[in-house]
């Protein structure tokens, strides 16, 4: 066989085996540089598909992106037959991975599709196709092969809601999906023998995972307890020498990196702001004075003119509530700010505390436009933002000053019942 | 014109609506922790417990209860932006 392409000595692709039972059946795609829009990768990535032979049939795990739909369909004649394909398991529905399946299932349509409880209106928007028969699994559901057997997990959300991983127990093999995958294109497949991959393998989770970190913490516990031989991912290295390794370095990325520096009953509280003339400025010194006065909120004061986005963005990511604060330029927020909110999909926001407050000169739109922009991104904000026409008054000095105070009080849970009339909120 | 108050347990906000409000139309405004996503039922993502006042809410409809299904939604829970309360009082909380 030709290694570099992994073809046989007539120049077709050939299947790889993980096991006697379990072959590798993906594709090579050394040429791809931008995944999704959002990620880079320098030498491209693999679209791993698996086939299992059980006593009683065959399972494939996951297909190829459509392009590559011939390579995968070539490994796979190479180790079975449509006829044998009893199971056809999809662990997510992401074209690069479902590219081939209606092919797939016009080749071999007496096969039992099984996708995840949260995959079945995706699948139909994938496919267009409202006569679609599928199997939809949770966690404690199974198929069996005759002496090989599927399981499936409930892992929601790495990286789509409907994502799933599915485990081999006589095998010791977790078809994990992209969890613990990566875009790392290298002919030699296996962990023990590629190349360098462990940037691409953090880039990969910082990107894909990372904003879903307590769905990562919930499939773990699922997955720890299983005994291991070997993680076989939808991108990247195949995983055989020591697969606990990646596991236990999800585990690292995924749990809270500040918490050791705070009280249980404590709240971070961040405030950035931006500043022309000293205005905002004087506004966001005045809130942070307010806030310090509420006990357990740790508050910290940030320039954005002073800092880098991406130390901002893990700050965010660890704290309990922001406020931003923006002049009002040309009837916009200004570009470090968006700069700052357009970074935020990396991580997760929902429910945090949000607020936002600035100095204009005509207009003000753009402490509106950041509020709108906050309930976007999922945050919640309670008050109002402040505007200050200018330069604040001592008076308008005193109002930042219980704005703080106020948002720290909310965010520490300080709060009488309110009742309030509709008609009465902005 | 009828009258309901909707209760954010998350925040301790009481607010008056109209009967017939959705709770989209409320949530946010006061600041409660329920979020949204597509804002029209399809993605789940604004699911909230209601812990008081089930009844006072309109029925889900099939579509509505089709996204609770597939998001493996407990019991009592709905989706904020579809769910409008007829009146009396409901209390609600992000999941």
């Amino acid at each position: 066989m030709n290694s570099a392409k992994l073809l046989n000595d007539q120049g077709q692709p050939q299947a790889v085996p993980l096991s006697e039972r379990v072959h590798w059946i993906g594709a090579l795609d050394p040429n791809l540089r931008t995944f999704d829009i959002i990620l880079k990768t320098a030498n491209g990535t693999t679209y791993n598909a698996y086939v299992i032979r059980g006593s009683s049939g065959v399972a494939i795990i996951d297909t190829v992106k459509e392009g590559f739909s011939a390579d995968f369909f070539t490994r796979f004649e190479s180790v079975a037959d449509y006829s044998e394909i009893r199971v056809i398991v999809l662990n997510h529905l992401e074209p690069d991975h479902t590219g081939a399946l209606p092919e797939l299932m016009r080749r071999a349509p007496q096969a039992q599709l099984f996708i995840s409880q949260k995959a079945q209106s995706m699948l139909k928007g994938l496919l267009k196709q409202n006569e679609l028969r599928f199997t939809p699994v949770l966690t404690g559901d199974s198929v069996s092969l005759g002496d090989r057997s599927l399981q499936f997990l409930h892992t929601p959300y790495l990286h789509w809601p409907d994502t799933q991983c599915t485990y081999a127990p006589e095998e010791g093999i977790l078809f994990s999906g992209d969890v613990f995958g990566c875009h790392f294109c290298d002919s030699r497949l296996f962990n023990d023998r590629v190349g360098d991959f462990r940037f691409s393998f953090e880039y990969y989770y910082a990107h894909i995972m990372r904003p879903f970190k307590e769905y990562v913490l919930r499939a773990l516990e699922l997955i720890q307890p299983l005994p291991l031989r070997l993680i076989a991912p939808t991108h990247g290295p195949i995983l055989r020498d020591r697969p606990e390794h990646y596991i236990q370095r999800y585990h690292q990325l995924s749990i809270p990196a500040l918490h050791s520096e705070l009280s249980a009953h404590q709240k971070t509280l961040l405030i950035f702001y931006i500043s022309s003339y000293g205005n905002t400025r004087r506004m966001a010194e005045a809130i942070y004075q307010g806030a310090l006065q509420v006990e357990d909120v740790r508050v910290s004061l940030y320039d954005l003119e002073g800092g880098e986005v991406a130390p901002f963005v893990d700050l965010i990511e660890e704290a309990d509530g922001m406020i931003l604060g923006t002049p009002t330029i040309n009837g916009d927020a200004v570009k470090p700010i968006w700069d700052l909110l357009s970074s935020l999909t990396v991580v997760n926001l929902k429910s945090k505390l949000g607020g936002v407050f600035g100095s204009y000169g005509w207009t003000g739109e753009g402490v509106r436009l950041v509020e709108d922009r906050l309930r976007g991104l999922k945050l919640r904000v309670p008050i109002p933002g402040l505007r200050v026409k200018l330069i604040p008054t001592d008076d308008e000095i005193l109002e930042c000053r219980a704005f703080g105070l106020e948002l720290a009080q909310e965010l520490m849970g300080i709060r009488e019942n309110k009742q309030v009339n509709l008609a009465d909120l902005s | 014109m009828a009258k309901a108050t909707i209760t954010f347990e998350d925040i301790n906000v009481t607010v008056t609506v109209p009967a017939g409000t959705r709770v989209i139309e409320v949530s946010e405004k006061v600041g409660s922790g329920i979020t949204y996503g597509c804002r029209e039922g399809d993605c789940g993502t604004c699911i909230m417990k209601v812990t008081e006042g089930w009844n006072n809410l309109t029925e889900p409809s099939v579509l509505e209860d089709k996204i609770l299904r597939e998001n493996m939604a407990g019991k009592h829970n709905r989706l904020a932006c579809q769910a409008q309360v007829l009146g009396g009082s409901l209390s609600v909380r992000p999941v």
